[in-house]
């Protein structure tokens, strides 16, 4: 049985729904509203999986699910060299979001990473600390400010509201997914010109770890014909 | 035997020889307090080391090395000169699914004395003598001189704590050579935000942009925007002058060639000459040594990885292609002052990896 992973409620789930069943795979949820399970129409020997987008990833890694939709910076942030472990498949189209560093609008001196690690290594002279970053997307952020070689700053962790905590005092700058820019505006930040992290979308992913069995790679050919798209080499 | 038993009858056989060479047997725990190994390294440590979290004492680090938490008893109790070898796991987390080891055994030396340059040639001769027959090829290099080439330059302090803080990130220390010898344009943004800034007093400036948040004060932003626009006016370091930081990043030579050619160089850049007579004090005590400084290889920017602490003479013995330096050190007098609370002593230390060298013996 092939397994498909996809987020289990709200938008990510309807557009998800909506893209398979573009192309000719109807995926539906079963029972009443409340319970998690779902079936596939259109191709045999494919199960629903319905799991929260943020677990999507470690079930890939696992092996536990064939295939999964999720966003693709939660893949690369959560997975350690990723493109080891699944392959993006499609890019669906939805779920756009850029992952930003952002730092409060008034500091006029600073545009870039280079203002950014420069400011740093002031303020940790200034302070005695260093400057704090919140965020929940630790590794993509600490990746990317290491290859653009900033320093003298730490992540410190923000699982939600992660704009208010320059105002809250518990950081000095944030790196966070936005979409229109409106939260960052409101909070009186501004985004780095250079401080684009990754522009992330839902993604088709397939797990490279998970077996895939005659059966299964049958099914996969099946379902990569019916939807136009061309299996990745396994 | 198993490997582990194996690996750890080597190490004790090199434990056992730097004892017999006069170090005293020093111990670390093996749980670090992670504040230290941050504050030290930055971030990128967390890529690097297994961060864990301690109910009570916060966040705790699997010792990615010996050297901070030895350095940091040594001078707990005092900076005299000492002499210390120690043996144990080290564990390094690894982002790529390759073989390469996340806990393996180190068999260290560390030497706490004032003679620099003896100390320097006592840890190497001494490596090289314990790996003799491995058919290693041995690299050196030297930070402090091109520490001491940046500290010489005809430029503003600012621009040279700005090098020295990137030394150890060869690419952004670059980036930033190019921009400060005019060899880099600046960029249309760095330009527009120099406009911006010369608009007014940094003061109202800061104030018209919005309501500031943040710890982050409009005092610490306008001492860097009157610092941007004072370095927009700062002329370019001398064309002859950045000519020889370059020669020096991509020195490498045979050592007695290399001091040669440095001192051929530093009558034009004279701040580089007591750490060049230092290198010439440190060839003559690896000669003493039996070390022959007429082949050993010499590369100014050898050692400059990140996440290394060394000022001064680095090296490191390299194995068959694919496998990691069978061992490495170097001088970090820097360290002791940080680590010392006030005290300091010149310091050098180094590291084996019994795992390699009884895979090199066939013992593995």
């Amino acid at each position: 049985m092939l397994k498909i992973g996809v987020p289990s409620k709200g938008r990510l789930m309807e557009k998800t729904f909506d893209w398979f069943g573009q192309r000719g795979v109807t995926m539906s949820r079963t029972g009443n509203e409340r319970e998690y399970s779902g079936a596939v129409d259109g191709v045999e020997g494919v199960e629903l999986v319905l799991l929260s987008a943020g677990e999507i990833p470690r079930e890939l890694a696992a092996g536990r699910i064939h295939l999964g939709v999720t966003g693709s910076d939660l893949v690369r942030d959560k997975l350690a060299d990723w493109s080891a472990q699944v392959v993006d498949w499609a890019a669906m189209g939805f779920g756009h979001a850029d992952l930003i560093i952002a730092v409060p609008s008034a500091w006029i001196d600073v545009e870039t990473l280079d203002d950014l690690d420069a400011a740093a290594a002031a303020f940790r002279a200034r302070h005695g600390h260093r400057l704090r970053i919140a965020t929940k997307y630790h590794r993509l952020v600490r990746e990317f400010l290491t290859a653009n070689g900033v320093a003298d700053y730490a992540l410190v962790d923000s699982q939600g509201a992660t704009e208010g905590t320059v105002k809250n005092l518990t950081a000095e700058a944030i790196a966070d997914i936005t979409s229109t820019g409106e939260t960052l505006r409101a909070n009186h930040l501004k985004i780095l010109s250079d401080g684009l992290v990754h522009q992330s979308q839902a993604t088709l992913f397939l797990s490279q770890t998970a077996v895939w069995s005659a059966a299964e790679q049958a099914v996969l050919a099946r379902l990569a014909g019916l939807m136009g798209l061309t299996a990745p080499a396994l | 035997m198993t490997a582990k038993s194996i690996i750890r009858a080597e190490a004790e056989q090199l434990h056992a020889a730097l004892l017999a060479a006069g170090a005293s047997a020093i111990e670390a725990d093996i749980l670090l307090p992670a504040g230290t190994l941050l504050d030290l390294y930055g971030e990128d440590i967390r890529a690097r080391a297994y961060v864990t979290a301690d109910p009570l004492n916060g966040e705790m680090m699997l010792r990615p090395d010996f050297t901070v938490p030895v350095v940091q008893a040594h001078m707990s109790g005092g900076a005299d000169p000492a002499r210390y070898a120690y043996m144990g796991e080290v564990f390094r987390r690894q982002e790529h699914l390759d073989g390469r080891a996340r806990e393996y055994m180190q068999v260290g030396y560390e030497v706490f004395d004032r003679d620099a340059s003896k100390a320097d040639a006592e840890v190497f001769a001494l490596f090289d003598k314990l790996l003799a027959g491995l058919n290693l090829r041995p690299e050196t290099g030297d930070i402090g001189i091109l520490m001491a080439a940046v500290r010489g330059l005809s430029t503003t302090e600012r621009r040279k704590a700005a090098l020295l803080r990137h030394i150890w990130r060869p690419q952004r220390f670059r980036a930033l050579l190019d921009r400060f010898a005019g060899r880099a344009p600046i960029s249309a943004t760095h330009s527009g935000l120099l406009q911006r800034l010369a608009a007014g007093d940094p003061l109202d400036l800061v104030q018209a942009a919005g309501p500031l948040v943040g710890l982050r004060s409009a005092e610490d932003i306008a001492a860097r925007a009157e610092a941007l626009l004072e370095d927009a006016k700062t002329p370019a370091i001398a064309a002859p002058e950045a000519a020889l930081l370059y020669d020096l990043l991509s020195l490498e030579a045979p050592a007695r060639a290399a001091l040669e050619h440095l001192r051929g160089i530093a009558p034009m850049l004279p701040a580089i000459l007591p750490a060049v007579e230092a290198f010439a004090a440190r060839l003559d005590a690896l000669a003493s040594r039996g070390i022959d400084v007429t082949r050993l290889p010499f590369a100014a920017s050898h050692g400059r990885s990140t996440l290394e602490y060394y000022d001064g003479f680095v090296f490191t013995f390299q194995g068959p292609a694919g496998l990691p330096a069978i061992a490495s050190g170097g001088r970090y007098d820097a360290l002791t002052a940080v680590l010392g609370a006030g005290k300091s002593i010149p310091a050098v230390g180094g590291i084996i990896r019994p795992g390699l060298v009884a895979r090199l013996r066939g013992a593995l």
